[in-house]
């Protein structure tokens, strides 16, 4: 496949001289890595009201079925452990010691949810287990000082809000901004990022915030709270299900702020569409990845391997899900951090690799946006890029802009 | 005054929401005596059959109405199958047993339908009326959950079938006593449940997006709504329903700490359930010694 | 509920069978015992540590169990009272530097305190009314937590970092804390104990199971509800301040409705008006979602659900509120065949 050869050239073009040394010297194991098999784990919330995210797990398991399917990665098989923590940090710390003790994993992978993977920190970190790509935007996974073994993926919340002030002040400098955001870590981090993007204007222009729970069946009258505060800026931030409901009652209580969803609520299949073309036509957010309901995309050829992998390793989960573009692009990481460990699977040389990546470009990341990473820079991506929706598809605008937050 | 009109418009509407749930808890109550903690999931899970058949290429109506057939099967179902085992246990296994059901229900539907939301087609249109204060929708969902609270009340009020009904819950011995089949009355009573169950589903998920977490926290609220009113009164359940729908609202919109929106919204109805511990319309429970 | 007294008058008419039975009861109790201490040795220090948390849930269960088993109030809202006693543990140790084990005490004050405030107005509600206001007291707790986040941390919740056990004990960490959960929980069973089978636990019984004759008989029921609520919030507030300990971290997130529903559904399986069916409780809680996990990748709380519905349709007054009388009924016939005239009924 193209995009396989495409990420090898790639990876050998940018880690040659981390590769150099290790080719001609004997195999090194960690627990949890042998001649045969590589065992990773990871948690995930398969039960409970976060269960939505489960479509990352099996992605992430359907990749490394196709990987293994491929002949593995060096001749090893990857060995794909997920446990439910149904996103109750005391039962991640239960699984991750399971993981750890019992299963005998090398790492833990994209464990999902900011309160668990702060559970299980402190916990890897004094075990000096990698705690690699984690499944989360906080802005707490770039610390190599303090925890050398843990490190994030995506773009942190305050990194995206940081880029949606910069445009406000750039773009509507007296603009009055309202938010609405999840009530945990995750709504919280962009309020507090938009607070610190806009710096001495934060009072100012930011003149009303509300806040949702998850099991608030609406947004309805937090929408005309935020209405009623005179604000023309929204920035909802919220996942797909309440961005979808936010943007359909902004609509019909007849407000038309400025708006800006964030970039995990960019679906078109899941959220813009089912809010109705009309009513999300001008919504603006940022993004990293490419939406797989966006038609944009349908005819390239890294969509259609990516369809193709669907159909055949994944086909419990929506093909317009972008949980699984994103569970697919982290798996890509990894399998290319273990491929440039070569025969050094030791931990300390798999945080050795996946801190020093260099321009890493992934099939379905938009283009223009690399990974790269560095002893004193834990945040693999840091690109994002802002675009508009149409009513039909997201057209990208401006510059890929490198973020600042986190 | 246009916020406060606004809040008090959509309360309403959200309230609608957990009146039509409210209706299908009060009607197991009255019937089983027993808090049916896996209604919602019930409603939600005859909602995605109803889905189903949408996508398959049935008109609107035609699967609206195979679905409320099945969930009536269903509901008779589950009660001699699932809760007949346990009826003359002791209450608290009871509630277990609807607790597994809950967790049962969910989880399925999470495996058969997965976790996206999805778009679920209404019978109303969506347009804003009272000057963007509401939608037909909105009005939609008020009006069928007031349809079904006035076919419940006549049901029990006029037909035998509803005063055999309430006769095998009150007191099961003397109406076995008089030719009632206690046993074929709770069966009813749970698919009547389930039909309501569905009917509240179906408005609602248009309103709130398909998904298998779709009625998790309209559950509580509903249950809220149904104390609220009084747990044996159908016309508590809708009183109850809207109130707290108004409540949250307003709540959320004037309370300085709108984090703790939740909190207050019930803070105020215990409040209110102090002074009338059996809900604004429920009958108080006399004990004789 | 059964007749547990009516057995014990019989069993005291026959000073033999009477020796008998309760010898074998220490001999078990014994042994339970030095079974729990001698397995931290034999397992590995994760089975370990699965078992310390099935001894905290133990604890928790045992505060439901009082409240809603021998005084029958239900409570959907004790994952609340436990998340109390976790993050005053945690604010304790975190913020004033007390001592993991200074913390124990505040936290079963506070505990004590919040369920007294609690039960006066839960005086006033009874069935699905008391349900909802325990209720409330679940979904109110995640909330609070989050919006006083000066004090707790909010959304990010506390880090603590684990005791280390006494030097010279040979014991590691995971050891330690199981012996200091083990400790907490044979002196939680005691003074349950002591106050379930004393007059306090006969007054909880009586209002139990009929209020009117309770009050007619003199016994201040309003006084004993009240007591009660404390108690068994006391306990839970305990159970969460180990738990706090024992895991490390708090935050809002790991005490959710679920768990309040996971006490009360630990506590029906266990056997709710028992203190042993705690202990069956702490494990069903522990173990059977894992189990369910185990089983299915896909539906894990299908699972959960199908094991809590196969529970209750086999022993509907749980394990040990199906056994204990079962074992009761053994004694009892045995003194049928004994030569001694039995005086009073059969207990059943």
């Amino acid at each position: 496949m193209a995009f396989r050869r495409h990420i090898l050239a790639l990876i050998v073009a940018g880690n040659l001289a981390a590769m150099g040394n290790s080719i001609c010297v004997a195999a090194e194991y960690s627990t949890g890595a042998s001649d045969t098999e590589i065992k990773i784990g990871n948690t995930m919330p398969y039960s409970g009201p976060a269960s939505g995210y489960s479509a990352i797990g099996k992605s992430l398991a359907a990749y490394f079925a196709m990987i293994n399917d491929q002949g593995g990665i060096n001749g090893r098989k990857i060995n794909f452990i997920s446990r439910d923590d149904a996103y109750s940090p005391p039962k991640t710390v239960e699984v991750v010691r399971k993981l750890v003790e019992e299963d005998q994993v090398l790492m833990v992978f994209q464990s999902l949810g900011t309160p668990p993977n702060l559970a299980i920190r402190g916990y890897l970190n004094d075990n000096k287990i990698p705690q690699l790509f984690v499944g989360s935007g906080a802005d707490q996974w770039n610390d190599p000082k303090r925890y050398p073994w843990t490190m994030g993926w995506q773009p942190s919340y305050g990194t995206e809000a940081h880029i949606f002030a910069r445009y406000v002040l750039d773009n509507l400098p007296d603009a009055k901004i309202a938010v609405l955001y999840q009530n945990d870590d995750f709504g919280k981090n962009y309020v507090n990022g938009m607070r610190s993007g806009l710096g001495d204007k934060a009072g100012k222009m930011i003149v009303a915030t509300q806040s949702y729970e998850t099991t608030d069946p609406t947004v309805d009258s937090q929408a005309a709270a935020l209405q009623a505060s005179g604000a023309d800026v929204l920035l909802t931030a919220a996942i797909p299900k309440f961005t979808t409901l936010a943007i359909r009652k902004v609509y019909d209580i007849g407000w038309r702020p400025t708006q800006f969803v964030n970039s995990v609520s960019t679906s078109v299949g899941s959220v813009m569409k089912p809010a109705g073309a009309e009513k999300s036509a001008g919504v603006m957010s940022a993004t990293y990845t490419k939406d797989p309901s966006d038609p944009r995309w349908q005819d390239t050829p890294e969509y259609k391997d990516w369809l193709a992998w669907m159909m055949k390793y994944n086909p419990s989960v929506n093909v317009t899900d972008a949980l699984a573009v994103y569970g697919y692009s982290t798996a890509q990481t990894l399998v290319a951090v273990l491929k440039a460990s070569g025969d050094n699977l030791t931990r300390e040389h798999v945080m050795e690799v996946a801190s020093s990546l260099h321009d890493l470009s992934l099939p379905m990341l938009l283009p223009g946006i690399t990974i790269s990473t560095a002893a004193d820079d834990y945040a693999p991506i840091k690109q994002m890029q802002l675009q508009k929706f149409d009513g039909n598809s997201w057209k990208v605008f401006g510059d890929v802009i490198k973020g600042s937050g986190g | 005054m246009h916020q406060l009109l606004q809040q008090i418009f959509s309360g309403l509407a959200a309230g609608a929401i957990y009146a039509s749930v409210a209706l299908a808890l009060v009607m197991i109550y009255r019937a089983t005596d027993l808090v049916n903690f896996a209604q919602g999931e019930m409603a939600m899970f005859s909602t995605y059959i109803a889905w189903t058949l949408v996508n398959a290429g049935l008109p609107f109506w035609l699967a609206f109405l195979i679905t409320l057939a099945v969930s009536f099967a269903g509901g008779m179902v589950i009660e001699r199958v699932v809760i007949r085992p346990v009826e003359n246990a002791p209450v608290l296994a009871a509630v277990v047993v609807t607790i597994g059901l809950l967790l049962i229900f969910n989880s399925v539907a999470g495996w058969i339908y997965s976790y996206t939301v999805q778009d679920f087609p209404s019978p109303f249109p969506d347009r804003p009326v009272f000057g963007a204060l509401m939608t037909t929708r909105d009005l939609g969902v008020i009006g069928v959950t007031l349809l079904m609270l006035v076919l419940l009340f006549a049901f029990f009020r006029f037909t035998p079938i509803g005063l055999a009904m309430r006769a095998a819950a009150q007191n099961p011995t003397s109406a076995r006593l008089c030719g009632i089949r206690v046993g074929r009355m709770l069966a009813i009573g749970w698919g009547l449940a389930a039909v309501i169950g569905a009917t509240a589903g179906v408005m609602v998920a248009p309103v709130l997006f398909l998904d298998p977490n779709m009625m998790g926290g309209v559950l509580i609220y509903a249950f809220a709504g149904a104390l609220l009113g009084g747990i044996t009164s159908p016309v508590g359940a809708v009183v109850g329903g809207l109130i707290v729908g108004v409540t949250e609202n307003l709540v959320g919109t004037y309370l300085i700490a709108s984090q703790l929106k939740l909190t207050v919204a019930f803070a105020l109805i215990i409040l209110v359930l102090v002074f009338r511990p059996n809900g604004l319309f429920g009958t108080a429970i006399i004990r004789r010694v | 509920m059964e007749n547990r007294i009516a057995t014990t008058e019989i069993l005291a008419d026959a000073p033999t069978v009477t020796a008998g039975a309760n010898t074998w009861r220490w001999i078990g109790i014994v042994a339970l015992i030095a079974i729990a201490v001698a397995l931290p040795f034999a397992l590995s220090k994760y089975h370990v540590f699965e078992l310390t948390m099935v001894m905290i849930y133990a604890i928790a269960v045992l505060g439901l169990n009082i409240l809603t088993g021998y005084n029958g109030q239900i409570s959907l809202g004790h994952g609340g009272f436990f998340a109390v006693g976790a993050y005053t543990a945690a604010i304790l140790m975190h913020r004033y530097g007390v001592p993991y084990w200074l913390t124990l005490p505040p936290a079963a004050l506070i505990g004590f305190a919040l369920g007294v405030l609690f039960g006066l107005p839960a005086l006033r509600f009874e069935g699905p009314y008391l349900a909802l206001v325990t209720l409330a007291m679940a979904l109110a707790t995640p909330q609070l937590l989050k919006y006083f986040d000066t004090w707790t941390g909010g959304q990010q919740g506390i880090n603590l970092a684990k005791p280390m056990p006494p030097a010279g004990l040979g014991l590691d960490r995971d050891r330690w804390l199981y012996f200091v959960a083990l400790v907490v929980l044979l002196i939680a069973i005691r003074i349950a104990a002591n106050i379930l089978h004393g007059r306090t636990g006969r007054a909880f019984v009586a209002i139990r199971d009929h209020p009117i004759a309770a009050a007619a008989m003199g016994i201040d029921t309003a006084k004993y509800k009240t007591l009660a609520f404390g108690t068994s919030t006391s306990f839970t507030a305990v159970a969460g301040a180990l738990s706090a300990i024992v895991v490390g971290y708090v935050s809002p997130e790991g005490y959710s409705l679920f768990l309040s529903i996971s006490f009360l559904v630990g506590s029906a399986v266990g056997g709710i008006a028992t203190i042993g069916g705690a202990i069956v409780g702490g494990f069903f809680i522990q173990f059977v979602p894992n189990l369910a996990n185990d089983i299915s990748d896909a539906a894990p709380w299908a699972i959960y659900g199908l094991a809590m519905l196969l529970f209750m349709y086999t022993m509907p007054r749980g394990v040990v509120g199906t056994l204990e009388p079962l074992i009761a009924r053994f004694y009892a016939s045995r003194l049928r065949s004994a030569p001694t005239p039995v005086r009073g009924t059969q207990g059943t």
